[in-house]
């Protein structure tokens, strides 16, 4: 797998092309020597030949015939394993001197060069070796066949056809080995910043991109990203800033209006005046916590998910806020069922997960009618814990669905029910923080109302467990092991 | 009881001296942190509310400075900021409750006057709680009022442990959700009325006397009505 992807990157692949490029270069080198070295050789011979031509054309014209012969005789008498070959025969290929013993079977022609195999019956030359000679037709119906053994000349050739093909071969390995190491060395460069980034991304964002200090284009582009990033928190910081601004410019007087009107309450004997005051103190309550709850929607969605994070059991959670709900549900004579599975555990801020989950119990018992069915549920589904919370009241159309989390938003029949429209967005905040989804969907498909069914899905914490498991495998006993794969198996 | 006020807000801070005088506290009241320091560590106090952002010294260093002196002063924190986050590093940097402004003056009250107490309780174990003919047995876990057994879920046995620790003093809706249920939120609908109402059904409906009284505009009371 990591291989594959190593193979997929681009930086392999410039690689890979440049190894092409590489080779091919290499290859019409070798090529070309080895056109030059071969054609050197054959060059050689056949110039060693024409001299001997040369030589035995002079003979012949001075002593004739019989020079001919006698000269041949001389010079194979004077160095019976030189690598010179003569055959002179009559004009129907009887030997009349020479140092091998019959005409090559493939060189019937009359002039020319030829490449040929001397047989074994040549005793000093041993099995099958090649020659190339020249051929002619002497006047007086002769025939002269004068050639060299190349037989040590070709091996040579095959040496270096070898040397070259190895040559190739290797070249192809070291560069394909050496693209890999190349590639590999950036790939890894580019993928610490991908991992930083990654780490940015999920809310970390006092990470910066390490850079080596040598000034090259990775380098650069490191400190071009981390000066990007430097931007990014200063904006957000303002972003922050203007919020903590507008929460103490403007909560201030909002306390002190609030307080003057609390003053009123205690003050007046009024009974009618007071039960104004009373009214007013509630509303300027309810302005305020409208107030705050965007505040803290802001805050949250700005801040990412490096809060106070710790293991929380969600189940005991859900168990706490049910236990504060279940009353407020059979007030309404609701059916209210709970299956929530122990010991599934989330990374998060305790407060703003209860907030999270008590915001979406309390709107299935707002939005569900008397007698309806509210259902809560938690479970693990393999690495993620799940909350859910069905309802069997009005529901929300399909195309309101995604719409709902925005802030102010409300479902067109729910406008008459008390609430300020940002319960939902400050639920899709946590989820956000917590890195949850959240998915509405219909509970029940065939019926009218729908009800409404929304799930959060969230990372289980697993260090806790790892931990657990750890120290089970010391125990000597099995039985736990059995439980703990047991477990997992049903997760 | 004495009181330090350290604000720098001066209509906060006149309105927390009035308020607090009206509420028979004896108040000394800085504006800025050092004199705030200087004050708490010269004089000794009930109770001291201090305001998270200030010239001259932060609230969190002053909190720090006193508790390193080995000073227990319950402190509460006032502040704009009202993250979690913010709260929760409020409290661990010494401050024994939080209040986000802005508030009013009943939750401040409230929260003062139950910090005070605790304070002076904790040296105190008791085993029995009685308001009135109302009785709670901590070790035994049970309620009685006028000798009668009075069967609570164990959570209404918290939620009237905390109302009877702090019987005669107004408590909040979110002291409630704070102190008894543990978590710190804001619900959509007050569903702490629900619990008291069920409570309220429990110890005093058939009795003569009503003892868990509503405070309109502030929260719960359990007292003897005279």
């Amino acid at each position: 797998m990591k291989l594959l992807s190593q193979l997929r990157t681009s930086s392999f692949q410039l690689a890979l092309l440049y190894m092409v490029v590489f080779a091919t270069s290499v290859f019409l080198l070798l090529a070309f020597i080895y056109w030059r070295t071969a054609g050197f050789m054959a060059a050689q011979t056949d110039e060693t030949i024409e001299a001997e031509i040369a030589g035995l054309a002079e003979q012949y014209r001075g002593r004739g015939v019989n020079g001919l012969i006698t000269i041949i005789r001389e010079r194979v008498a004077r160095d019976p394993n030189a690598k010179s070959i003569y055959l002179l025969t009559t004009d129907d290929f009887l030997k009349l001197a020479g140092n091998i013993g019959s005409w090559p079977q493939n060189a019937r022609a009359d002039s020319g060069w030829i490449n040929f195999t001397l047989d074994e019956s040549v005793g000093w030359m041993g099995p099958q070796r090649l020659a190339r000679a020249r051929i002619f037709e002497v006047q007086g119906g002769l025939r002269l066949l004068v050639g060299r053994d190349v037989d040590e000349l070709t091996n040579l050739k095959r040496v270096i056809e070898a040397a070259i093909n190895w040559g190739m071969g290797i070249t192809l390995a070291l560069a394909l080995l050496g693209g890999f190491l190349m590639s590999r060395g950036t790939t890894r460069r580019i993928e610490v910043i991908n991992n930083t980034s990654r780490r940015i991304m999920n809310g970390h964002l006092s990470l910066r991109i390490p850079t080596r200090g040598t000034d090259d284009d990775f380098d650069q582009l490191a400190e071009n990203l981390n000066r990007m990033l430097d931007r990014i928190v200063y904006l957000m910081e303002g972003i922050r800033h203007v919020s903590d601004s507008i929460a103490h410019d403007l909560r201030t007087p909002l306390t002190r209006l609030r307080n003057q009107l609390e003053h009123t309450l205690m003050s007046v004997d009024n009974d009618e005046a007071r039960e104004q005051a009373g009214r007013a103190v509630a509303e300027a309550d309810q302005l305020l916590s409208t107030f705050n709850a965007l505040l803290r929607i802001a805050r949250l969605e700005t801040r990412g998910n490096t809060a106070d994070m710790k293991s929380v059991s969600l189940d005991e959670l859900v168990t706490d806020a049910c236990e504060l709900y279940e009353a407020l549900a059979e007030d309404k004579e609701q059916n209210f069922e709970q299956d929530l599975e122990p010991g599934v555990l989330i990374e998060g801020d305790r407060d703003l997960l209860f907030q999270m989950v008590s915001n979406l119990i309390d709107n299935a018992i707002k939005y569900t009618p008397e007698r309806g069915t509210i259902g809560v549920s938690v479970r693990k589904e393999g690495a993620e814990a799940i909350f859910e919370v069905r309802d069997s009241g009005i529901g929300v159309p399909d195309d309101e669905k995604e719409q709902v989390f925005q802030r102010f938003y409300r479902v067109g029949k729910s406008r008459s029910l008390p609430g300020n429209g940002l319960g939902l967005s400050l639920v899709s905040a946590v989820a956000e923080i917590h890195q949850g989804q959240i998915i509405l969907s219909d509970t029940y498909s065939d019926r009218s109302p729908p009800g409404l069914t929304v799930t959060v899905r969230m990372p289980a914490f697993t260090g806790v467990l790892k931990r657990i498991r750890a120290a089970q495998a010391e125990l000597p006993a099995q039985a736990p092991e059995a439980g703990t794969s047991e477990s997992s198996e049903a997760g | 009881m004495k009181a330090l006020v350290i604000e720098d807000d001066q209509d906060v801070a006149n309105y927390l001296v009035k308020g607090l005088k009206e509420s028979d506290f004896v108040v000394d009241h800085a504006a800025d942190g050092k004199e705030g320091m200087v004050m708490a560590a010269s004089e000794e106090y009930d109770v001291m509310i201090v305001d998270r952002m200030l010239p001259g010294m932060d609230g969190l260093s002053i909190i720090k400075t006193v508790r390193a002196t080995g000073n227990q002063v319950p402190v509460l924190i006032l502040s704009a900021l009202g993250d979690v986050d913010d709260r929760v590093e409020g409290l661990r940097g010494g401050g024994d409750d939080y209040l986000t402004k802005p508030f009013s003056f009943t939750e401040l009250l409230a929260r003062i006057e139950s910090l005070i107490r605790r304070n002076r309780q904790a040296a105190e174990t008791e085993t029995v709680l009685r308001v009135a003919d109302l009785e709670m047995d901590l070790l035994a876990r049970t309620v009685k009022r006028a000798g009668q057994n009075i069967d609570v879920q164990p959570r209404e046995f918290r939620l009237l442990e905390y109302l009877m620790r702090n019987a005669g003093q107004v408590v909040t809706r979110t002291m409630l959700l704070e102190k008894v249920w543990d978590y710190h939120f804001d619900p959509q609908t007050n569903v702490i009325d629900v619990h008291i109402s069920r409570l309220r059904a429990k110890i005093d409906k058939e009795f003569e006397t009503p003892l868990l009284q509503t405070i309109r505009g502030a929260g719960y009371m359990l007292r003897e009505t005279a």
